[in-house]
């Protein structure tokens, strides 16, 4: 592991100005190859979305909680619909089955099946 | 014999301020955080030593993660992105020390967090995007007489984001801690059941021992996971055009 600080005792110790000079134009020769990688990498459109599970495991996990967050949320804005317009028990059937489809979008859309919604900016 | 979900509970330590053992092991993350990245970088040497390699680490993958995902404008959300990182990582890791308390097995503290990345995208879609924003909830393309129906699915799917958010780790994080107890708790009703019975207990023990190093990869993986979720979610604020 490199030490800074013996480093710097070794510079202190021949300070001729070859060194200086050597030291201070690799300097400057890394930062020109750091601002070019880093207009390189801003000109970089964003890639590809990753995918977030390389296991099984978390695959599985990811999918059921797509799901299930479906269809939960489909309940509790049905839930609010019939205790905010009183038409119970009619929200909560609509909005369950409604939140069935959702959860469903969720899932492929997780699985990539199904593209993300093309939205259009001229609509 | 202690039951598996006793590690769950939630006991006052100072019942005054309802100051919980959950509490304590957030403060306990955060000061784990802030202490170690604040020792990482004390000397900010051009040539990093093993402390501060770490932290450049840890900044550069949930810098690079947030680009990829976001582009460059993303960077503004990078302090957020960050501190959930770590903060999540930092508990689920604690959490993985015997005796510990692992917040993250807390549903309300993980809707808490999801919640805030969803306000996060919400506000900021609408104070940069204005009404365009809700652009998001009617994709083009889709018959006129479709289009009610599929922009109620959108938005529910929509709401339902916070709720999976929170859902995946708490799940995750619960699961693991249960089996672990589960299996750790058939090693001694073996020991003691008898002789014979007693020559199976190395086979949980075996399990255990496997389960204990999954959960570390799942307790690090989960913290990759929600961090994602949450670029792609911001992604949809900066960009709800496409």
């Amino acid at each position: 592991m490199a030490d800074p600080t013996k480093r710097s005792d070794e510079n202190e110790r021949k300070p001729n100005g070859t060194d200086d000079a050597d030291l201070s134009s690799r300097l400057k020769s890394l930062d020109a190859r750091i601002s070019k990688a880093s207009v390189q990498r801003a000109e970089d459109e964003p890639r590809e979305r990753p995918k977030s599970d390389p296991n099984a495991i978390g695959q599985a996990f990811r999918y059921s909680a797509e799901f299930v967050s479906g269809v939960i949320a489909g309940g509790v804005v049905g839930w609010l619909v019939d205790r905010l317009f009183g038409v119970s028990p009619w929200g909560l059937i609509i909005c369950l089955i409604l939140g069935f489809c959702a959860g469903m979008l969720n899932l492929l859309r997780a699985a990539g099946t199904v593209k993300p919604a093309r939205h259009d900016d001229k609509k | 014999m202690a039951s598996p979900i006793e590690q769950f509970q939630v006991k006052p330590i100072i019942p005054v301020i309802n100051f919980t053992n959950s509490s304590l092991f957030m403060i306990g993350a955060a000061a784990v955080i802030v202490g170690g990245l604040l020792y990482a970088t004390r000397r900010k040497a051009l040539v990093p030593g093993r402390a501060q390699s770490v932290a450049e680490i840890l900044h550069d993958f949930v810098a690079n993660t947030l680009t990829d995902t976001t582009g460059r404008e993303g960077m503004k959300f990078f302090p957020f992105v960050f501190s959930l990182f770590m903060f999540v990582l930092t508990a689920n890791l604690l959490g993985m020390i015997p005796g510990f308390f692992t917040v993250t097995s807390q549903i309300v503290v993980t809707f808490a967090l999801a919640l805030l990345v969803i306000g996060t995208v919400i506000i900021y879609g609408f104070v940069a995007h204005g009404l365009h924003f809700l652009h998001l909830f009617t994709p083009s393309g889709v018959p006129g007489w479709l289009l009610p129906f599929i922009t109620v699915i959108e938005i529910i799917s929509f709401l339902s984001r916070p709720i999976s958010l929170s859902l995946r780790l708490f799940a995750n994080m619960l699961a693991g801690h249960i089996a672990l107890k589960v299996f750790g708790g058939f090693v001694v009703s073996l020991g003691t059941a008898g002789i014979g019975v007693a020559l199976l207990t190395p086979l949980p023990l075996l399990m255990a021992v496997g389960l204990t190093a999954l959960e570390f990869l799942v307790a690090a993986l989960q913290a990759y996971v929600f961090t994602v979720l949450t670029c792609i979610y911001l992604n949809d604020a900066l960009h709800p055009g496409h």
